[in-house]
């Protein structure tokens, strides 16, 4: 069997030979040797579809063109990638793509890294055949636009019926909640009108798209207006996984850390001051590991459920609502912070708070639903005024011609952008079980942690479990890897309530990494190099767990711990049972 | 001698239209180790024109029925389904109970349309999914219905299996002869007949200028007057056009209208090309060359048979029919 394995297939490709393993398919080959095959419904994410017939090639000996990306490799076989038979075919069926897609591209927030811009593009300049995007009248005109809460714009009429959006909202996450309509050229993807189906604004679908059709809706016009509001102190924050993703889009290798870059370019862009949300992080652990160890003394509302992920949280709150009360009431890293930025900071700056407008850049499309919830508000104040995603973030940078490749890096501002490593890994799933257990251990036995890292809970499974020993408990702690595995864990809480104590679920695969407003392309591999660049950065730093943030302390001592109405309203928040969306049609 | 060796040795092939030998289908979903297997007998019969699985369930019900029950029992398949054309649901599916009796076989009613013929798209809608044809391979008898070894055959070929199960089979097949004809109706005929045979020994060969679909009434390849010495192919259909009467525009517009209808929406080209081809049709001056291009891209490149259907039709026409310019182009 070992040897079967290992045993090569010899192809030709374009009269040079190759090897594949079998069970490669002639794109995976193709793309192991560097040899360019335009592809757009493709995604290692997904199952293969073969919709959009765009990466055919010509096999020797058969009398029709395959396409690459659903054929095997068999011994002996002959491909050609650029016949002139599969540049005929390849150039009719993007005309016929473009002409389902109506072009928006100068406002789209994915020009510049859209791959049916690209194929148009390459086509244009070196094709056998000139591809002509506007040799038929665009059909889809008149579609309407559809919005998924304040998350998820849905452009219809760019939508060029690849189905990855509806492949991943089914499959990878099980929400089900796009679906395919009608046949022939009347398909069309609609949101679901079961009552039993809503948009967890997880943003998955948005990375999955190859065009753009579905994205996040776009904050850039008001944040741009906040910036040259005269009177407005703009601040800026970043989550913990924007620095390890978002260099891709300027050509850097993936997991790049560019930390000091974003703060720099951030300052490019006209804000004022850039915090971390690192810092916020920290917080949250603190405040999650106390009420944990509350909870584990009371034995009540266990397992504790992790709530930083805001699309996680809107799940249960649609689909199982009768665990509201396990979610920790701890607020969201950023919420934490842009709760301390308006009170603590503002209060210590003799700034009012109503001239301070607070910006996350974000991976996540959830987090622009997350900062309207009405409890979130801190003295009547939206603790966060506006998300961009990482790539919102990108296409500012782009728009201003700013290279983050080449952009000097600077520090954050004082003193909102100290963290500690505990704070750097939340953009891995199981980072945040794993800083809330080095500060929970350190809580409840009162002795140093000397082994920090819990690999256990590290890594892409779908389902992670630990128990850890924290004195004479032995701690169940469970992590889950995106959201269909949520399901999987509460359906063995269903059977067994005892089963965990603690468990941390993000709705993205790979955690805030792989998140819905990262850069595109995702898969797999990029999600782990990002991840291990968080446990890269955590594993440099010197002070690795929150509680032992000195910025942390500070706050709690001078400020947190003297108001404790104020601090519970800026640390704590509470849920409700989530309603369906009564029209998901937009006007906009 | 077991019904595999009887299959082998009448050499019997899918009376469907793919013409794949049976025998071979039935060895492979035999020899899978799983232990449920499925039978399913195709009766969507969604080409115009076509009729001969009709003429099956008017005239040879028992014995499909009894075809079935033959696999079934030799494959010792779990469960059996015969999926039927809504019409022929409606109207014949209380007699096929009756001879269905105590066996593990299910009616399905077709709701999926053209497309549903098409065997990994109607395995699709078995599972209460949307119908749309799978990636190929695996194929149905290794990976099936639900993942299982399914043997999917199509009506007239489980007659003809109870038919060499009795040793009375004669190696005729049933042809449709449709058209503009004297004498159209489902003929059995030797199964190696060729066209022209077939219209002559049915009196049906025209004496006008004319031209035939073989195959099918909107897939089937247009063949000309002097081309008609081959053998019969796909579904086993005829149809005969007046040259003079027949308007070639509405010809076009009529299959791509329903190629239109039926296309699941899958791929591009069938998605897009065929809405184009339609909308290029109803411009006065219509671009034959452009229209030729999609075709190609049809035939070369469409995800399954509907839409390389759609290409046979309309290239065939092109070139058997159609006079050309001096440049090579085709005139309408």
């Amino acid at each position: 069997m070992q040897n079967l394995k290992l045993r090569k297939l010899k192809i030709t490709i374009n009269g040079k030979k190759y090897q594949g393993s079998p069970g490669k398919t002639i794109l995976e080959v193709c793309q192991e040797n560097d040899i360019f095959i335009p592809t757009l419904c493709y995604h290692p994410d997904l199952e293969v579809k073969a919709n959009c017939r765009v990466c055919v090639v010509e096999v020797k000996g058969r009398n029709k063109l395959c396409t690459a990306c659903s054929t095997e490799i068999e011994d002996g076989m002959e491909v050609l990638t650029d016949s002139e038979k599969v540049e005929k075919v390849r150039k009719i069926n993007l005309e016929l793509i473009f002409a389902a897609h109506v072009e928006k591209c100068p406002t789209c927030v994915r020009d510049g890294e859209c791959l049916l811009q690209d194929l148009m593009r390459a086509y244009e300049e070196k094709g056998i055949y000139k591809v002509r995007s506007n040799r038929f009248e665009d059909r889809k005109k008149t579609w309407p636009n559809f919005q998924f809460g304040p998350s998820i714009f849905f452009d219809s009429s760019k939508c060029i019926d690849c189905g990855n959006c509806v492949e991943v909202c089914d499959k990878v996450q099980k929400i089900k909640f796009l679906e395919v309509e009608g046949k022939g050229y009347r398909t069309r993807i609609l949101p679901s009108s079961s009552k039993m189906r809503e948009c967890i604004y997880c943003g998955q679908c948005a990375v999955h798209c190859p065009v753009g059709a579905i994205q996040e809706q776009s904050s850039i016009d008001d944040v741009k207006r906040a910036i040259l509001d005269r009177k407005k102190i703009v601040i800026a924050q970043i989550a913990p996984s924007i620095r390890v993703s978002i260099g891709e889009d300027f050509g850097m290798s993936y997991g790049k850390v560019v930390t000091e870059k974003v703060y720099a370019a951030l300052r490019m862009l006209g804000f004022d001051k850039v915090f971390d949300v690192n810092l916020g992080a920290d917080f949250t652990t603190v405040v999650e590991a106390e009420e944990l160890a509350e909870r584990l003394q009371k034995g009540k509302d266990l397992p504790m459920l992790t709530s930083c992920c805001p699309a996680w949280v809107r799940y249960l709150e649609f689909y199982f609502p009768w665990y509201i009360s396990h979610l920790t009431t701890a607020r969201s890293p950023h919420i934490h912070l842009g709760g301390v930025i308006k009170t603590y900071y503002a209060e210590k700056e003799k700034i009012d708070p109503e001239n301070l407008v607070v910006i996350s850049i974000m991976p996540c499309t959830a987090k622009k639903f997350e900062i309207c919830r009405e409890e979130l508000k801190v003295n009547n104040m939206q603790v966060v005024d506006y998300v961009l995603t990482n790539r919102e973030f990108a296409s500012m940078l782009r728009e201003r011609k700013i290279d983050l490749k080449k952009v000097k890096g600077e520090k954050a501002d004082n003193p909102l952008g100290v963290y500690s490593g505990a704070g750097a890994i939340y953009g891995a799933s199981g980072g945040v079980m794993e800083s809330a257990l080095r500060t929970v251990y350190e809580k409840i036995t009162r002795k140093t942690l000397l082994r920090l890292d819990f690999k256990n809970v590290r890594g892409v499974k779908g389902i992670k479990e630990a128990t850890v020993k924290i004195g004479k408990k032995a701690l169940k702690v469970a992590v889950a890897n995106g959201i269909k595995n949520a399901k999987e864990i509460l359906d063995r809480l269903h059977k067994d309530p005892k089963l965990y104590d603690y468990i941390e679920v993000m709705a993205c695969p790979g955690g805030c990494i792989g998140g819905g407003g990262q850069p595109i392309p995702v898969t797999k591999e990029i999600r782990k190099k990002r991840a291990q660049a968080l446990y890269t950065i955590d594993s440099r730093l010197k002070v690795r767990k929150a509680h032992e943030n000195p910025i942390v302390k500070k706050v709690f001592k001078e400020f947190l711990d003297r108001n404790k109405k104020l601090a519970h309203e800026i640390l704590h928040t509470t849920y409700q049972r989530a309603e369906k969306q009564k029209d998901y049609t937009s006007y906009l | 001698m077991d019904i595999l060796k009887k299959l082998e040795k009448e050499k019997l092939t899918g009376r469907g239209g793919a013409d794949f030998p049976t025998h071979l289908k039935w060895k492979i979903v035999n020899k899978a180790k799983d232990k449920d297997k499925y039978v399913i007998c195709n009766v969507s019969e969604g080409e115009p024109d076509v009729e001969k699985d009709r003429f099956v369930l008017e005239n040879y019900q028992k014995e499909m029925v009894s075809g079935i029950k033959i696999a079934i029992d030799f494959l010792e398949a779990k469960e059996g389904f015969i999926y039927l054309r809504n019409d022929y649901y409606s109207k014949f599916s209380l007699q096929l109970k009756y001879w269905i009796s105590d066996y593990p076989i299910k009616l399905v009613r077709e709701e999926a349309g053209y497309i549903g013929g098409e065997e990994t798209a109607l395995i699709e809608f078995l599972e209460g999914k949307r119908a749309e044809p799978r990636v190929r391979p695996p194929f149905p008898p290794t990976c099936g219905l639900f993942g299982k070894p399914t043997l999917i055959n199509n009506a007239e070929t489980f007659y003809c299996v109870d038919l060499i199960n009795r040793g009375i089979f004669k190696h005729t097949r049933l042809y449709t002869i449709n058209g503009d004809v004297e004498n159209p109706g489902v003929y059995g005929l030797d199964e190696d007949v060729t066209v022209k045979d077939a219209l002559k020994e049915t009196k049906n060969l025209p004496k006008r200028k004319f031209f035939v679909q073989v195959g099918g009434g909107a897939a089937g390849e247009v063949l000309g007057k002097n081309q008609l010495n081959v053998k019969v192919c796909g579904s086993g259909a005829i149809i005969v056009y007046d040259a003079r009467k027949t308007d070639i525009k509405s010809l076009l517009k009529k299959w791509i209208e329903f190629f239109m209808k039926e296309s699941c929406g899958k791929c591009v080209p069938c998605r897009e090309g065929i809405f184009r081809i339609y909308e290029l049709l109803q411009k006065p001056n219509t671009d034959l060359k452009l229209i030729s291009d999609i075709v190609y891209s049809l035939e070369q490149s469409s995800f399954c048979g509907l839409g390389r259907g759609c290409a046979l039709s309309i290239s065939s026409l092109f070139v058997n029919v159609l006079r050309k310019s001096k440049a090579g182009e085709v005139i309408l």
